[in-house]
């Protein structure tokens, strides 16, 4: 299981280094390296495998009849193998099929390389058509540790780096899966512009952890103790409370997750299904009804499972950089969002929702990695169903500035409030002409950076933009919104499930959003260092490199502004 | 920047009798200035192309396919399209652009109004587009783009020298207040 050729004897070094030097162990150390060397047959090798079986087996008669000249024949083919004396060159070709299949893989495996310096992320690839991709440390937008089942049996993990961008992600599949977790600690560490990699005895994910990860890479490590090993790292959290502020962690009990998917419109929609389709076995139609209805039913069946199993096992916590969330039971994904990349932030609570007083929170952000999320949609869904209180504590985490009471009350109010006199400013009574129920609660305020736009009271909605993020904004009115002296506005932001747009406003308080946002969006903008997370903290060493014992752990879990609380 | 925060709406016009305006008119202190007037050839010329295409189309079903009922949406893009060549020339004396401090201000629409601000730091690339009648009138279409698709500023109608003229001064600008996504 020894994961590089440069001989790493990988957890063993690192589990003591405090020296300036990057541990021998880190992957982050600016030369080339290679990947987990079952990396060809998880990405795909197996199903060449089953392929061929497949072949082979189908077209087994035909093969004989091209190879041995003997007319159809349906009997046993190793028989006929046997029966004419061929095993030797039946052997010999199946060995050589596979050799040719084995070189093949070891050379795409030998030509897979990435390297991790201080600039960057960079990835080679390909044998005949060679690829060289690289992802520029200051604009990474997440790091994403995906273990998908089968890579997860065998102790392998993807690490995937998320770059603004269609496709422009930089995938490493597959990694040992505890060097990975060190690899993602580092490239933080090295995009946040703390120069060293050094530190990080500060951060091991925990002794244990390592002392069992280098019984895997020593070279006597015995099936047994590899198995235990993956049966410990299966039942492991999937992020470890002794590298976050434990507090801070929202724990998502699996009723309350049941429950938040069971309640759901398309229950709602599936109950119908049912009932129609009840009523029309009852009532004698014919069974085609059955026919169309019935597979659906079994599908939404295993919908609801994998949507549950995906959902288990939520964490989110804020780390030195960035908030870390993680998700799934079979398999895990757990993304790193470093500071100043989420764009816009909803708060919302469908109508079903509203009795058990849940809320969802889900997210903006330029980059996508590819694993999906829990209902198999993109990884955006922050907290997929929590309490107001949970709500709070995952604001704490992802929402730059976040603190004091009064915001922490606006956030309230946003969010239960009817509308009325709570610090926002709402849209006049004449918006019931075309907001019959919600014209109360449609309103924004404007409060530490960040802008909250309220909408929605069948289904509540709070939208948090923090300005340093805005790409522009917008006011727009049409004949009838003219009519009624209202305008619609708009905060542009980059693509993703939140909208920021409130369709009917005041024309003077439109205007008042658009001057108040456009100048505090430069404001914030100018004032803003999240590219570079850590330089701006260390005011003694500005464009200095900080000092490698620079203890990271009593951080804030957010450093982007000063006002970062807790 | 600061005097926009402390004076945030200035003047709002059309008031009417209540104190409540009812257009959509940004009180800045600064001029917007105007496209090309020849811009108005474009439009006319897009307009006209479409209004003879479907009254065209509307004229075929009914002469050929025998279909009646073509008659009524051949007149009402008929209708459509004179209405829209009247109000041509101020829908073009409508698009108007400003360069602030530290972002571009963009206004369209007399019907439908809008208004967009980009930080100059926000912008990801500028694009000149021509088509064939702005270049046979020696006019180009300057697009911003930044990293939300919705922001949608293109300044439709420049002389070809200004255009180029804008593009590296926005250039220079959001080089100079570049800020990350």
């Amino acid at each position: 299981m020894t994961h590089e050729p440069d001989g790493v004897p990988a957890g063993a070094s690192r589990a003591a280094s405090p020296t300036d030097v990057p541990p021998a162990g880190s992957l982050a150390d600016g030369a080339w390296h290679r990947l987990h060397p079952a990396t060809p047959l998880l990405r795909g090798g197996i199903f060449v495998f089953a392929m061929l079986g497949f072949v082979i087996a189908n077209l087994r008669e035909r093969i004989i009849e091209v190879f041995f000249g003997v007319p159809r024949y349906s009997g046993d083919p190793i028989d006929e193998i046997y029966r004419r004396g061929n095993v030797g060159w039946a052997l010999a070709g199946v060995a050589v099929v596979l050799v040719i299949i084995l070189v093949a893989f070891f050379m795409v495996w030998r030509m897979h390389t990435f390297r991790v310096n201080e600039e960057a992320v960079e990835v080679r690839s390909g044998v005949l058509f060679r690829s060289h991709r690289k992802a520029r440390l200051d604009r990474i937008q997440g790091v994403n540790i995906a273990r998908p089942l089968i890579p997860r049996l065998v102790g392998a993990a993807r690490l995937e780096v998320s770059v603004a961008g269609q496709d422009a992600n930089v995938q490493l599949a597959y990694l040992n899966s505890y060097l990975a977790d060190g690899l993602r600690r580092d490239i933080l560490r090295l995009a946040s512009g703390a120069r060293q990699a050094g530190a990080s005895t500060e951060e091991h994910p925990g002794p244990e952890v390592n002392a069992t990860g280098a019984h895997v890479a020593g070279l006597g490590a015995s099936v047994g103790s590899f198995a235990t090993n993956r049966i410990n790292d299966f039942l492991a959290p999937e992020l470890d409370p002794n590298a976050a502020p434990p507090e801070s962690v929202v724990k998502i009990p699996p009723s309350r997750l049941f429950g938040s998917i069971a309640v759901s419109g398309f229950t709602i929609f599936i109950v119908i299904a049912i009932i129609v389709l009840v009523a029309s076995v009852t009532a004698g139609t014919s069974g085609w009804l059955l026919v169309v209805i019935l597979p659906g039913l079994i599908a939404s069946a295993g919908y609801y499972v994998s949507r549950f199993t995906r959902s288990l096992r939520y964490s989110i916590a804020g780390t030195p950089d960035g908030v870390r969330i993680g998700y799934g039971l079979l398999s895990t994904s757990n993304e790193t969002l470093p500071p100043g990349r989420i764009h816009a932030i909803d708060v919302s609570q469908p109508i079903l929702w509203r009795p058990f007083g849940w809320w969802q929170v889900r997210i903006n952000t330029a980059g996508h990695s590819t694993a999906s999320g829990p209902a198999g949609q993109a990884n955006t869904t922050t907290l997929p169903v929590g309490t107001e209180g949970d709500v709070m504590k995952v604001l704490e985490l992802i929402l730059p500035g976040f603190g004091g009471d009064d915001l922490r009350q606006l956030i309230h109010s946003g969010m239960q409030s009817q509308g009325g006199e709570d610090g926002f400013t709402n849209a006049p009574r004449r918006a019931a002409w075309l907001r019959p129920f919600s014209w109360r609660r449609t309103g924004y305020t404007i409060r530490a950076d960040v802008a909250l736009l309220r909408r929605g009271v069948i289904s509540r909605e709070l939208i948090l933009v923090p300005l340093a993020r805005l790409q522009s904004v917008g006011v727009t009115q049409g004949p009838v919104l003219r009519m009624l002296k209202l305008a619609s506005a708009r905060l542009h932001t980059v693509s993703g499930p939140v909208t920021a747009s409130l369709s009917v406003l005041g024309v003077d308080e439109a205007l008042r959003l658009f001057e108040r946002v456009s100048a505090g969006a430069i404001e914030s903008a100018n004032r803003d260092t999240s590219h570079r997370w850590h330089r701006d903290d260390v005011p003694a060493a500005a464009g200095v490199p900080t000092e490698p014992g620079h203890a990271d752990r009593p951080a804030p879990p957010l450093r982007t502004t000063s006002e970062a609380t807790e | 920047m600061s005097e926009l925060s402390t004076e945030p709406t200035g003047a709002p016009q059309g008031d009417s009798g209540d104190g409540v305006s009812r257009r959509l008119e940004l009180g800045v202190a600064g001029e917007w200035k105007r496209v090309s007037p020849k811009y108005v050839v474009v439009e006319i010329v897009g307009t006209v192309i479409f209004g003879l295409v479907a009254c065209g189309v509307a004229a075929g079903l009914w002469l050929f396919a025998g279909a009646y009922w073509a008659i009524i949406p051949g007149i009402v893009v008929a209708v459509y399209t004179l209405i829209a060549l009247v109000f041509e020339p101020r829908r073009v004396r409508s698009i108007g652009y400003q360069l602030r401090a530290d972002d571009l201000l963009f206004r369209r629409g007399i019907m439908f109004q809008r208004f967009v601000s980009v930080p100059y730091g926000r912008m990801q690339l500028v694009d000149i587009t021509r088509g064939p009648v702005a270049r046979w009138l020696g006019l180009a279409d300057l697009r911003f783009v930044t990293a939300a698709a919705s922001s949608g500023v293109s300044i439709p109608g420049l002389p070809e020298g200004d255009a180029e003229d804008l593009r590296d001064r926005l250039v220079e600008l959001a080089e100079s207040r570049r800020a990350g996504l």
